[in-house]
């Protein structure tokens, strides 16, 4: 286990080199459906957060006693309980968006990066590695999401936040909070992503290696 | 082959011989180039764009100045995004926004054709790799993004501008009228074009010259807009037969909405339509039989983009049915 990454870059690594969303393409049902507007994307991004850390955590846990073959059942398990905790927080105290977000909380129990975290991450290592791997994984989803949300708000409905941005003559594109919006919107940006990496691939070797060596990858 | 070996390693290859090795037929013909093609389509499309102008006026220059000079600036913008030459010599561009701008309402805001060009070349065909690589008409890509995005300015509404002060764009579009009130609209009117619409689709008469001078210069082939006539004609009859007291007979069917613009020069597009005259059939029946379906059933009162943006998703299928089985091969 010595080679193992230790919290700092669990932490790192989920919110840009391996964003759960944009570099392992995980997560992305709530990405599609859930950002129309930047208030539902954040609500999403906090019961992610809430739902992978405590997940993260317990399993981590309990990843001595945890049995191979069994592993996903109790993995499914314990993400069906906080999950059904943050969906019932949100219906108790924030109707309005739990009533927008409708099945997409629920669905999180089938988020392939939460599963995807204990798995790989949480059942193999220390609770506090992977307290920050939820963390940094959560930073990533909702950096992602947040981006795809600010690009459909603004372009769909002129506002930020229901705060009107734009000049009351922007003509709305209602296209970009209908699903097709998220779809292209998503596209351009992992094309934009893959765009970036490789012209950093692309710079002289020197440039690379020293960020590289400093990060650990 | 050798082409693409060269490209890979052109610093080992350059020095050696090329020889080219390649299927017969060895004497290609060297007139057939895209930019003849996209001229060609110009040409057929000059009596549909008089006939816009002289409906529309300044409606008509203005969207063909905007679709125009956006798709070419469009054009211009994504080759030189993805390090090409940029390739506005080969008129393409030219072709998608004159297209584009003839299937827009008249009154519809400047923003809708810049929007609807930068969709159409970007989404619509640079993504996908430029020329001969888009799975759909990028004219059409670009023109449903902002039919979705602008509902207002693209629905029936959009065509009317009742304080205009030319005649045909205070009226609403025949097949609007028809749906909403079922008068029907004089069929010399929409065989010549003197109706609401938009600027590309109203006349009948202009749309059968292009295209036909497209279908004799083989730029378009014939079996694409026959199916579509031959479809919509079969179906159009059968839904007369249906309601023989709207008065709504086959001919109104044909002449009426973009079915004639759209069967000539939209689905002719050859990018995205099959490769075997057997599959342009199959296509263009598709197409008209789409476009008699949500024409007859659908909230809209015509169809043609979702039409051929259709039967685009289903070109390599019937490319795959298709496919001619050379002489003296096996059956299976």
């Amino acid at each position: 286990m010595a080679d193992q990454p230790t919290a700092t870059e669990r932490f790192i690594q989920g919110i840009l080199p391996e964003n759960p969303v944009l570099r392992q393409l995980l997560g992305l049902c709530p990405a599609l459906a859930v950002t129309a507007n930047m208030k539902s994307a954040l609500t999403m991004t906090g019961a992610v957060l809430f739902v992978l850390f405590c997940a993260n955590v317990i399993t981590s846990l309990i990843r001595n006693l945890l049995k191979p073959h069994l592993r996903i059942v109790v993995f499914t398990l314990t993400i069906a309980t906080f999950v059904t905790i943050a969906d019932r927080f949100l219906a108790a105290y924030l109707y309005q968006m739990s009533k927008t977000l409708g099945p997409y909380i629920p669905l999180i129990i089938v988020n392939c990066i939460i599963i995807c975290r204990c798995e790989v991450c949480a059942s193999k290592q220390s609770v506090f590695v992977a307290g920050a791997d939820a963390i940094g994984q959560s930073i990533g989803f909702g950096l992602a999401i947040s981006a795809i949300a600010a690009v459909r708000e603004i372009l769909g409905t002129g506002n930020f936040f229901d705060i009107p941005v734009l000049p009351a003559a922007w003509p709305d594109w209602v296209v970009m909070v209908l699903p097709p919006g998220a779809f292209l919107t998503f596209g351009l940006l992992i094309g934009l992503v893959n765009w970036y990496e490789t012209v950093r691939a692309q710079r002289p070797v020197r440039e690379v290696l020293e960020p590289a060596q400093s990060e650990g990858a | 082959m050798t082409d693409n070996i060269l490209s890979q390693t052109p610093e080992t290859e350059s020095a050696a011989p090329v020889i080219h090795v390649s299927p017969s037929p060895h004497l290609a013909d060297q007139a057939l180039t895209t930019q003849r093609i996209m001229l060609d389509v110009v040409i057929g499309l000059v009596p549909v764009i008089a006939m816009a102008l002289y409906m529309f006026r300044l409606y008509a220059v203005k969207q063909l100045a905007i679709c125009v000079i956006s798709c070419l600036a469009a054009e211009a913008l994504f080759a030189r995004m993805r390090g090409r030459a940029v390739p506005l010599k080969d008129c393409s561009a030219l072709v998608t926004g004159i297209i584009l701008a003839l299937s827009l309402p008249g009154p519809a805001p400047w923003y809708v054709g810049v929007i609807a060009s930068f969709v159409a070349i970007g989404i619509g065909k640079a993504i996908f790799g430029g020329i001969g690589m888009n799975i759909f008409n990028p004219a059409m890509v670009g023109r449903a993004f902002v039919m979705i995005a602008f509902a207002s300015a693209l629905a029936a509404s959009g065509y009317q501008d009742v304080n205009s002060s030319i005649d045909a764009v205070t009226q609403a579009t025949p097949l609007d009228t028809f749906k909403q009130t079922g008068v029907v609209t004089p069929l010399a009117a929409l065989f010549l074009g003197l109706t609401n619409g938009s600027l590309g689709e109203t006349s009948a008469l202009a749309c059968l010259i292009g295209g036909i001078y497209l279908c004799i210069r083989r730029s378009a082939s014939w079996e694409i807009p026959a199916g579509v006539i031959g479809a919509a004609a079969v179906l159009g009859g059968i839904a007369n037969l249906v309601d023989m007291d709207s008065g709504w007979t086959v001919l109104h069917h044909l002449c009426g909405g973009s079915l004639l613009f759209g069967a000539f020069f939209i689905a002719t597009d050859p990018c995205s339509s099959p490769l075997t005259p057997k599959g342009k059939f199959i296509f263009g029946l598709g197409v008209g039989g789409f476009i008699m379906l949500l024409r007859l059933f659908s909230g809209y009162p015509a169809g043609v983009m979702f039409a051929v943006l259709l039967m685009n998703c289903l070109t390599p299928l019937i490319n795959r049915w298709t496919i001619p089985r050379p002489l003296g091969a096996s059956t299976s």
